[in-house]
């Protein structure tokens, strides 16, 4: 176990080397005088350049500017936002939380309603229930969700009134946050009404942000499961007699899970894409919209700093879900 | 119950009775097995056709403003007005010309990323699948690294970094979509590479080309075309997405993800300029991933015989 | 009264392009203590009629029968929960592919203790008692380390063992054998067949060895049942069956094993296959294969009485020679005089 997971930080490393190299050359690629789009002035003297250079580091060698920038990242130097001159990684900190609850809730309700639906529909292989969960997944896998954002709000928020458009909580509340989790601190805060509030706010965009994954996990468990009813040892289950729950749901589920967890592995990333078309729907102050809204305001080093921080987040969790893998399949873990 | 047995007794004298069917009728048995596949590629047919046509289908003109008919509802609704069936955008242009415009763009995204990261994946992935070894290393880490962002983030900062555009927007979504190519030509590559037939031509002394291209290659295709459906569905999707978020398509392009954009302020007011762009993005990308799907289908050997 | 009883069982499964029948008509008895051997070639649906009497047909399949019963207790008529709480306990069954047969995900003590729990309520310490009971019966060496190994670090022999434990461990009245030596290496297949015979005889259960070898047959079994493309063909005890088979299909399996090949001759085969779906003929289903076929074959074929094998040939042979052949009978009685 231990060798499975030094092998995976050996390839890890590079991988994040890699990442680092592009994030780094980004603002050099930008077209334009890196110095004027770091500094964000639009009208400087030559001399006001050259020490603007010389205090960005810029008038070094391509490569000792690189291993600066790559020092900075290992001691938790991600850059400072031209804007605000904050610290990126303040302000990610700040942020991700926000993220975070969010994905999370998305990814639990996938997980939830997914792997029940795939399971039911392969059971029940070829029913009319089968038809209905593979179309809602078709139709859930080609939906484009910014567009499904705004009918939600249009139907929900406009139409009925019963949810709110933007934010995180209404503005009638407030306290300091603790976890950054708005459903955790709210229900800390012991105010009445503010963790429904909370959640209200919450409802929408978690629905959107799952259709996707709910419709990959949905298809991905079908598919496994159907693999795996076919295969000899569900015979051997059912020659025991053993009850049709118990067939499916622990030997049958068990093995069709783990192509499954890869797959929910993979949806880290299309989570993190539909973080930033949801957020910026529902006004979700967390990293999507901060990222989106870095690269309108021209603020790079703000982009080159979330470039490197959300993809170390995924191959965090990547390793992470490699490893649950070797959890689940035993063929890995011995 | 005797005219079910009989029918497929009918098929099976049918099949005999031709000698050799072709690939083709093979391949049509299979995907029009799938009814969702079919409706999937008659839709897909029509949206091509209208996209084709456009300026003959179109009612008016895709950038005509009527400035006494601003945000007109459908004509289904009240005050709706049947010269513009699905109603007018804020500036009083048809919804519907600019949706059967908008078709165009949609499908020429779609089929330009769908090339560029086709070409260029398949030739990297056959490249890195025939030749293992350090070559292959090195270009895995690579695409591990393009894997490691979100699709969608990198496309955004790499059209920031190119500039706004449609043109921009194709080139970031090719980069983003090439690596599943890559992985997908690589992993196939290596499984024809060491079969029988790929050994018994090199015996023969076939030449690396040729063993490439010619003997490896077209056994791979399967895979890669089912592939290229899923890819060329997701460009659109990603397309729309950045029009979406004002880093695609640029106003007034009568681009769906860029009328989304501009429609976005109106959603409270007049569901239908926000509704129709989104449900025309949806049944395009639907009709093509039913393809997909009956594509998959046909061209799976393992599937076919369940 | 014989232990199970199946009396005329079709199944049907539906395909794609229609209805096929795997098993056509098939009578067949068990009694306690006994070893019944069900032989014919792959696709005869010798595999088929048994796992209807376990009920682990897909839902595809159509059964129809009119009786089958278990120890007196009709099968068809019971509900699926009634139907489970015999399954695996009383009838128990061991199946072709061992290694593919055993749940990777689940170790083997808990592959075993399942049972134990859901049929004798066993708890934790008696289950691990009776795991390693059941695995040192099955001649599993070391068996306490055994119960925590996954399936994937065991040998094909060893998985066997391992599933005839399990199929043992309710102390069943019937077990059904489908093929359990035919995945394994040549010298283990003598081994696990012993076993089966010992445990066989220790536990007085009746035993239903299902195979597509000869050799398997004349070893353990006591009486013979041949199948061929889903209907049985003829029924004997097992020596009279090797020293008189009625049916030529029955002569022409004997005939093809190579302990009875003429040292330097060729050994004799059977032409063509077993008729599919699409090219199942009229009449007599083996007379596209068969030697002795006529005209009379090709449109009917007679079920004959059970002192001649209840063979299903309009020429049943006796001594070689089929009786009443309008052309071979005094040709080759000829020749063998």
């Amino acid at each position: 176990m231990l060798r499975f997971i030094l092998g995976r930080l050996a390839v890890l490393i590079p991988t994040f080397v890699g990442v680092s190299i592009i994030a780094f050359s980004f603002i050099r690629l930008l077209p334009g005088d890196p110095v004027m789009l770091m500094s964000g002035e639009r009208v400087m003297s030559p001399e006001r350049h050259a020490e603007l250079m010389h205090q960005l580091g810029l008038d070094r060698p391509l490569y000792i500017q690189y291993f600066d920038y790559l020092g900075g990242l290992v001691t938790g130097d991600f850059g400072s936002s031209i804007v605000t001159k904050r610290p990126v990684l303040v302000d990610f900190m700040q942020l991700f939380p926000a993220t975070l609850e969010l994905s999370l809730c998305a990814i639990i309700l996938a997980i939830c309603l997914g792997i029940p639906a795939g399971v039911l529909a392969a059971v029940k292989r070829g029913s009319w229930l089968d038809q209905t969960v593979m179309g809602a997944a078709l139709v859930g896998y080609s939906m484009p969700i910014f567009w499904w954002g705004l009918l939600l709000i249009i139907f929900f928020s406009g139409y009925l009134g019963w949810t709110p458009v933007s934010g995180r909580i209404s503005l009638m509340y407030f306290f300091p946050p603790v976890t950054g989790f708005m459903l955790i601190d709210s229900l800390l805060s012991g105010q009445a009404g503010a963790f429904k509030s909370a959640l209200t706010y919450l409802i929408l965009p978690t629905i959107v942000l799952a259709t996707i994954p709910l419709a990959v996990i949905a298809r991905q468990t079908r598919s496994a499961m159907l693999e795996v009813l076919g295969e000899d040892y569900v015979r051997t289950a059912r020659s025991k007699g053993l009850s049709p729950f118990r067939i499916v749901g622990i030997h049958a589920l068990r093995n069709a899970m783990i192509p499954v967890i890869t797959t929910i592995g993979l949806q880290v990333g299309v989570l993190l894409a539909g973080a930033i078309l949801t957020e910026t729907i529902f006004s979700w102050p967390g990293i999507g919209k901060w990222m989106v809204d870095s690269v309108f305001k021209r603020d790079y080093a703000v982009v080159q700093g979330g470039l490197m921080l959300i993809a170390g987040i995924i191959m965090l969790v990547n390793l992470v879900v490699d490893l649950t893998y070797g959890l689940v399949n035993p063929r890995i873990r011995h | 119950m005797t005219a079910i047995e009989s029918k497929p007794a009918e098929a099976v004298v049918k099949a005999k009775a031709t000698t050799h069917p072709s690939a083709l009728s093979e391949f049509w048995f299979y995907f029009s097995r799938n009814k969702g596949a079919v409706i999937g590629l008659v839709i897909f047919l029509v949206i091509l056709v209208v996209a084709v046509f456009a300026p003959f289908v179109a009612p008016h003109s895709p950038s005509q403003q009527n400035r006494e008919l601003l945000l007109l509802p459908p004509a289904f609704q009240q005050g709706g007005n049947w010269s513009f069936v699905l109603g007018t955008d804020a500036v009083g242009r048809d919804i519907l010309s600019r949706l059967i415009y908008g078709a165009r763009f949609s499908l020429f995204i779609g089929l330009v990323v769908v090339t560029l990261s086709v070409i260029s994946g398949v030739l990297i992935g056959l490249v890195a699948g025939y030749f293992r070894g350090k070559v292959d290393t090195v270009i895995m880490r690579v695409m591990d690294i393009i894997l490691a962002f979100p699709s969608l983030l990198l496309a955004l900062v790499l059209v920031a970094v190119l500039g706004p555009g449609l043109l921009n927007a194709m080139i970031a979504i090719s980069l983003v979509n090439q690596p599943h190519f890559v992985r997908l030509t690589r992993a196939s590559v290596m499984t024809e590479r060491t079969k029988e037939y790929v050994i018994g031509s090199q015996v023969a002394g076939a030449g690396t080309l040729r063993l490439m291209f010619k003997t490896i290659l077209p056994n791979c295709l399967a895979p890669l075309i089912v592939q290229a459906t899923l890819a060329f569905s997701a460009a659109i999707l990603d397309a729309a997405a950045l029009g979406f978020l004002g880093m695609g398509a640029q106003p007034p392009t009568p681009e769906w993800g860029t009328m989304l954009a501009e429609a976005r302020e109106f959603i409270q007011r007049a569901w239908w300029v926000v509704t129709f762009p989104g449900l025309a993005i949806l049944i395009t990308v639907l009709a093509i991933n039913l393809m997909g799907d009956g594509l998959r289908d046909a061209l799976d050997p393992k599937l076919k015989r369940s | 009264m014989s232990l199970l009883e199946i009396k005329n069982l079709t199944v049907e499964f539906e395909t794609s392009s229609g209805l096929f029948r795997a098993v056509d008509g098939v009578s067949l008895s068990c009694d306690k203590g006994e070893i019944l051997s069900i032989v014919g070639e792959s696709g005869s649906g010798k595999s088929v009629s048994m796992l209807a009497v376990m009920g682990l047909l897909p839902w595809t399949a159509k059964i129809t029968a009119d009786r089958m019963a278990f120890d007196g207790k009709d099968l068809l008529k019971m509900s699926p929960r009634q139907r489970r709480k015999i399954i695996g306990k009383d009838i128990a069954m061991i199946f072709q592919e061992p290694m593919s047969s055993l749940n990777p995900c689940f170790t083997v003590g808990y592959q075993l203790g399942e049972t134990l729990r859901f049929h004798m309520g066993l708890g934790r310490a008696a289950r691990r008692q009776r795991s390693i009971e059941l695995l040192r019966l099955v001649g599993i060496p070391a068996p306490e380390d055994r119960l925590s190994n996954y399936p994937h670090q065991m040998s094909g022999g060893m998985s066997q063992r391992v599933m005839i434990a399990m199929a043992l461990a309710c102390n069943p009245k019937l077990l059904i054998a489908d093929e359990p030596t035919t995945a394994l290496d040549v010298t283990i297949q003598a081994q696990i067949l012993d076993l089966l015979v010992r445990l066989q005889k220790e536990h007085g259960m009746a035993l239903v060895l299902i195979t597509h070898d000869m050799g398997v047959v004349a070893e353990t079994a006591e009486r013979v049942q041949v199948q061929y493309a889903g209907q049985k063909v003829e029924e004997q005890p097992v020596k009279e069956l090797f020293r008189d088979p009625h049916h030529p299909y029955t002569a022409a399996l004997l005939s093809s094993l190579p302990e009875r090949a003429t040292v330097g001759g060729r050994l004799p085969s059977i032409p063509g296959v077993v008729p599919g779906q699409h090219d199942r003929p009229t009449g007599c289903l083996f007379s596209p294969r068969c030697t002795f076929a006529t005209d009379l074959c090709r449109r009917s074929v007679t079920l004959q009485p059970p002192s001649l094998g209840s063979a299903l040939c309009n020429y049943p042979l006796v001594g070689g020679v089929p009786q009443n052949h309008p052309g071979k009978t005094a040709a080759l009685a000829e020749e063998r005089a």
